[in-house]
């Protein structure tokens, strides 16, 4: 990751739905997809496009007004279900760079860290706020102040927690295998002491059980 | 005041703490396919898997479920066939643990995992699938992540993480006749509600839990995922280690002593605290039967699809009302008069073989009048299902016994459901198109679903005179 995020205006799209899954940001068949140029393509690819891949007019990706965004702010349950990463990068490929929802899946959370995406939490009546502003104004802008850990639109100013780490590496545009390996002794010495405590474990797997391969 | 069976596991993978986060040891790495984009970002770190065996991927999502004996050259979709080949590559190249889409071992992860020893309890185990969490019912703690996480363990063997909150499920009294673990999971998840999980990680308790099998406990396990939660796990017992005993990864001799004196300390201690704790009664338990699109939108067999009228909350209420416009059902309808035009039984949830022991004792009764495919978990179950006869059972019921794979819980290996069709399926996800664009997917357990096989429809196996 070399992108640092610190403060963004940008204009916000209103997705007024619960429980947005994984399968519908990417539905399965495109789970192998190489991340890279075009990925942008599967994002909700099943909604967003019709079936001769026209876009579909219906869909508030394609309203007027909504061109360009950088923000998204979505209903309880954003991003729930399977693992898969691909989620994350086409959100991030469309160009999307902060998620505000009252909750997200767990892991599709985590994962948003991983590729420079900023997932909010915020409380579900200051998203219901933020809905009311958006709702009525397409086109209207949101900005995200991760320095100061708050979401600001127009006179409204709402705070937001995030991880210590989940921040640093974000702002400073940092992998965090990186910053594990400056932990590397630490590390030496707690797998000495755990492979001297549990020998079953160092044990397991370090040779094929080929009798059960019959 | 004791620990929780989470604080004591969790707290001894603790490598170090930095702000909020805790770098924490990983013992076991569980990967397919998917895996490849987790390879991509170790190639570009210039990073090799630093514990190798360590990492035990196999071949379940793509692999086909028909023509296995043409091997891997034989896979007709040249998209599935590659992804397989550059997982193996991928694999092979590192030294890591692999069971390929032609090993005699191979199997979807959830299953392969536990039937070989190869799960123990006291791990902290993370996959690149969010049934990872299967592995709970071992008294291991287990969870899903995505592939950037995956590239870190991989090229680290540690994870940062956040702890999360613990919840407890007690689940009282016992599973009546007809009742299985996937219908109790079912009823958890419509109590705690889809979400009512995130942020937490989940143990289950309770005499109910005491006297389910291992099958049953990674079914329950599994399931966790689908109420929000990292995870859930079981504390073990001997119910657990009389499974593992002879296992081919499992410790022996000496070894197994010293891991049974350990693995004996992990229950919660008395007046541990949680954050959440909730109570089930499983003599309530009935069978239960999806009827939304995602699996918190449950009802019992011999109850009605529900009303979004009845709904309080408007934000659930125009959730149930999409769920059921996309599903074609009407509030009332009762569930047992449901059509079913096809049936899968397997996936990660179900399909290990009391599953299809479960299965075989419903399909012996009749024969199926809808297409009904049985997908075992893993080449290991397959052979012993044969052993026992359960593939003639299901032949003879005209059930298609496939060879192994997560065939049409993911369905990306092309074991699709059709567009507008109704599949009575023992996985794990009901969401919308996840099937296939435009199925429509009633989640149930083994028994339920060889009932709708052989009766074109939802029916309550409790009252099976009707085949």
């Amino acid at each position: 990751m070399a992108e640092s995020f610190t403060r963004l205006t940008s204009v916000a799209i209103p997705f007024d739905e619960t429980n947005v899954d994984t399968d519908q940001l990417v539905p399965g068949r495109f789970s192998k997809l190489p991340i890279g140029p075009g990925h942008e393509r599967v994002l909700f690819h099943d909604r967003r496009f019709l079936t001769d891949d026209l876009p579909n007019p219906d869909f508030i990706f394609n309203k007027p007004g909504y061109q360009g965004a950088k923000i998204l702010v979505a209903r309880r349950n954003f991003g729930i279900g399977s693992s898969r990463e691909s989620a994350v990068m086409s959100v991030w490929s469309f160009g999307l760079r902060a998620l505000i929802a009252p909750s997200f899946g767990d892991i599709f959370f985590n994962n948003c860290f991983k590729r420079g995406l900023l997932p909010i939490r915020l409380a579900e009546g200051d998203v219901d706020k933020l809905f009311a502003y958006l709702l009525p104004r397409p086109g209207a802008t949101v900005t995200v102040d991760l320095l100061e850990q708050k979401v600001i639109a127009e006179s409204m100013s709402f705070a937001f927690d995030i991880g210590g780490i989940q921040k640093m590496c974000l702002v400073k545009g940092l992998d965090e295998v990186s910053v594990t390996d400056t932990y590397g002794s630490e590390l030496i010495a707690f797998e000495n002491a755990y492979d001297a405590e549990f020998p079953w474990l160092s044990a397991q797997l370090q040779d094929p059980v080929s009798s059960t391969r019959s | 005041m004791g620990d929780t069976l989470f604080d004591k596991v969790w707290q001894r993978h603790i490598v170090t703490r930095q702000l909020d986060e805790a770098l924490i040891y990983i013992d076991r790495v569980l990967l397919h396919e998917g895996a490849n984009h987790a390879f991509r970002s170790l190639a570009a770190m210039k990073r090799r898997a630093r514990r190798p065996r360590n990492a035990i991927a196999c071949a379940d999502h793509y692999v086909p479920t028909v023509g296995r004996e043409k091997g891997l050259a034989g896979i007709e979709i040249v998209e599935n066939r590659n992804e397989i080949a550059q997982m193996e590559r991928n694999a092979r190249e590192q030294g890591l643990t692999l069971f390929g889409n032609e090993d005699p071992l191979q199997g979807i992860l959830h299953v392969v995992g536990p039937e070989l020893g190869i799960t123990l309890p006291g791990m902290i185990i993370v996959g690149g699938d969010s049934h990872t969490c299967t592995h709970g019912a071992f008294g291991a703690l287990a969870f899903g992540t995505g592939s950037s996480e995956l590239a870190h363990i991989l090229a680290t063997q540690t994870l940062w993480q956040k702890t999360p909150k613990r919840m407890r499920i007690v689940v009282n009294g016992l599973l009546g006749p007809g009742a299985t673990a996937k219908d109790l999971a079912l009823c958890i998840i419509r109590a705690i509600g889809n979400d009512g999980g995130i942020g937490y990680f989940i143990e289950y308790a309770g005499p109910a839990i005491r006297a389910l099998s291992m099958e049953q406990r990674m079914t329950l396990c599994n399931l966790t995922t689908e109420a929000g939660a990292r995870g859930g796990m079981i504390a073990p017992d001997d119910t657990t280690f009389e499974y593992l005993a002879g296992r081919p990864y499992a410790p022996t001799g000496a070894l197994w002593e010293k891991a049974i004196a350990y693995w004996k300390t992990l229950a919660t201690g008395a007046g541990a605290c949680f954050d959440r704790e909730v109570e089930v009664d499983a003599a309530r338990v009935a069978p239960q039967v999806s009827w939304g699109t995602n699996p918190s939108q449950v009802a019992a067999v011999n109850d009605v699809v529900p009303d979004p009228l009845d709904e309080p909350d408007l934000m659930r209420r125009e959730t149930m009302q999409s769920a059921l416009d996309y599903m074609d059902l009407k509030p009332g309808t009762r569930l047992s008069e449901i059509p079913i035009d096809r049936v899968f039984i397997g996936s990660c949830t179900n399909a290990r073989i009391e599953d299809l022991r479960l299965a075989a004792g419903i399909a012996r009764r009749g024969h199926a009048i809808v297409p009904t495919i049985v997908v075992p978990g893993s080449r290991s179950v397959k052979r012993q299902a044969e052993e026992e006869g359960l593939d003639r059972i299901f032949l003879a019921a005209g059930f298609e016994w496939r060879d192994s794979g997560c065939s049409s819980c993911t369905c990306v290996n092309g074991d699709i459901v059709l567009p507008g069709e109704r599949c009575a399926s023992t996985s794990n996800r009901n969401y919308k198109g996840r099937q296939g664009p435009d199925s429509r997917t009633h989640l149930v357990s083994p028994a339920t679903a060889a009932a709708a096989a052989l009766t074109g429809r939802i029916v309550d196996v409790r009252n099976l005179t009707e085949i």
